[in-house]
């Protein structure tokens, strides 16, 4: 594919750093999210009620100002904005990349890179698999795998945990998104500009490692402490 | 020492090619390798057979002409060039293999020689600055800050030589450009050019068909010249700088 010419008209814009740019801006959205996503699930911890109020409380969030379930409307767009910004952006770099070395190496070997930065690919899909489930399991279908009520999210979120085969997915998916998160807190900071001496690459690591052990080990105390009956209806 | 060498052999640039085994015995662990492939081409050549092509000049490590990926390294398993590699890094008996440079942006010519000129089109779409030519101006007439200096000196060693595309998953140079781009963009004679210089550059680099940087880091590991990640970031951090300003 090599080009013997010179490029006119060049457009930052264009570029396949304007797309890695689309990337960790879109990625730094789903961070902001699933933080808040976490802080609110550990109001499980709290019972009950306060756990279905709070779910409650977020349809009413930002009334009269804003209509019942606005600010979740909103947020549900913005964040299938960033989903298509995020995956459109990786798919097209995914097949550049397949592109840019038709005839692969006899042997190769990975010197420099972490698990999860060379899983980016492979483990994004897993997690876009995952959300599919995740918003059947308890938002768009409400399905209860141990056959109880659904319009109660907090039993149905117990029901489902108490089965030791649904954990065992949602810790899975945790650790999918943490590896996701931990390359991927890094990449974004590095794509937007900001490491560009030694020790602010070794905090944008050190980042990497915070945000994905706080986000996926916070999301995964809930169902491990329901599934060894801490949490209970 | 006796090795068995695994080798990409290819006739020419449409031909296709495969890997062939050779066993090559009296190698001296002070040669270096690719004194060992000289040794290797003589026998070849005594017996008939077409040498094996591949990429040298300087053989002291500071022209960036030598290649090979050794073993799934990029110049084998020392941090330096194929040329200053020696055969005391291997084993008696072992088995090495070794491969051209694999990215489509660097077509194989022959066996394991491959057209960087990729590489050239990059620097001539950007790595230049504006200077009078004539006299030689005044050295201390535009002060450069010592870090600045410093910064650009150590990226500024940059050989060129294609490792960190031949390590990248995504067949990256983002290493290379970055490097570049740093060494020019720290010291003021870089300035007037700066921002069309990455938009110019990345652009070719892209229409070479390089792939996209995904901060893996494999480059850094396998670059002779150990030139850090943060060039890349310095890369991207100009671009933003360029879309900001509307070019």
């Amino acid at each position: 594919m090599a080009t013997p010419t010179l490029v006119k008209g060049a457009r930052a814009t264009r570029s396949t750093i304007a797309l890695k740019l689309a990337m960790a801006v879109s990625g730094i959205v789903f961070i902001g999210y699933v933080l808040a996503h976490m802080y609110g699930n550990l109001k499980a911890f709290a019972g009950h009620d306060a756990y279905n109020s709070y779910a409650h409380h977020l349809r009413e969030f930002g009334e009269p100002m804003l209509p019942y379930e606005g600010f979740l409307w909103i947020m549900r767009v913005v964040l299938i904005l960033a989903l298509v910004v995020h995956v459109g952006s990786a798919a097209a770099l995914w097949r550049r990349a397949n592109n840019a070395r038709t005839v692969k190496y006899e042997v190769k070997k990975n010197k420099g890179s972490s698990l999860s930065s060379r899983t980016m690919r492979w483990g994004g899909l897993a997690i876009l698999f995952f959300v599919i489930w995740h918003l059947i399991h308890f938002t768009i279908g409400k399905v209860n795998p141990a056959g109880g009520e659904t319009n109660d999210p907090y039993n149905l979120m117990v029901e489902s945990f108490d089965l030791w085969w649904m954990t065992l997915i949602y810790l899975a998916a945790m650790l999918a998104l943490g590896m996701h998160l931990h390359h991927g807190t890094f990449s974004a900071l590095q794509t937007l500009g900001f490491t560009n001496t030694a020790t602010s690459r070794a905090r944008a690591r050190m980042a990497g490692w915070v945000v994905a052990v706080v986000i996926a080990g916070g999301f995964s105390l809930v169902p491990l402490f329901t599934l060894f009956g801490v949490i209970t209806k | 020492m006796k090795l068995t060498l695994k080798i990409w052999r290819q006739e020419n640039a449409s031909a296709a090619g495969a890997m062939h085994t050779y066993e090559l015995d009296g190698v001296s662990q002070d040669m270096s390798f690719l004194e060992m492939l000289d040794l290797l081409n003589e026998q070849l050549v005594t017996s008939g057979q077409e040498p094996v092509a591949f990429d040298s000049d300087c053989r002291e490590g500071i022209c960036g002409t030598c290649s090979l990926m050794i073993n799934g390294e990029a110049h084998g398993p020392e941090v330096t060039t194929t040329c200053q590699l020696h055969m005391r890094s291997f084993s008696d008996g072992e088995t090495i293999t070794i491969e051209p440079w694999r990215a489509d942006p660097f077509p194989v010519l022959k066996d394991l020689i491959v057209d960087r000129s990729a590489f050239d089109r990059i620097i001539q779409s950007g790595g230049y600055i504006s200077a009078n030519t004539g006299s030689a101006p005044e050295a201390n007439s535009v002060p450069a800050p010592r870090d600045k200096a410093m910064r650009a000196f150590n990226v500024a060693t940059c050989i060129g030589c294609g490792a960190c595309v031949a390590a990248c998953p995504n067949g990256s140079a983002s290493l290379f450009m970055g490097a570049k781009i740093t060494a020019l963009g720290e010291l003021p004679q870089g300035q007037p050019e700066r921002y069309s210089r990455v938009v110019d550059m990345v652009a070719q680099h892209d229409a070479e068909g390089f792939g996209g940087c995904t901060n893996i880091g494999e480059c850094t590991s396998a670059c002779p010249k150990e030139i850090p990640l943060d060039v890349i970031s310095q890369l991207n951090k100009d671009l933003r700088t360029a879309i900001a300003q509307g070019r």
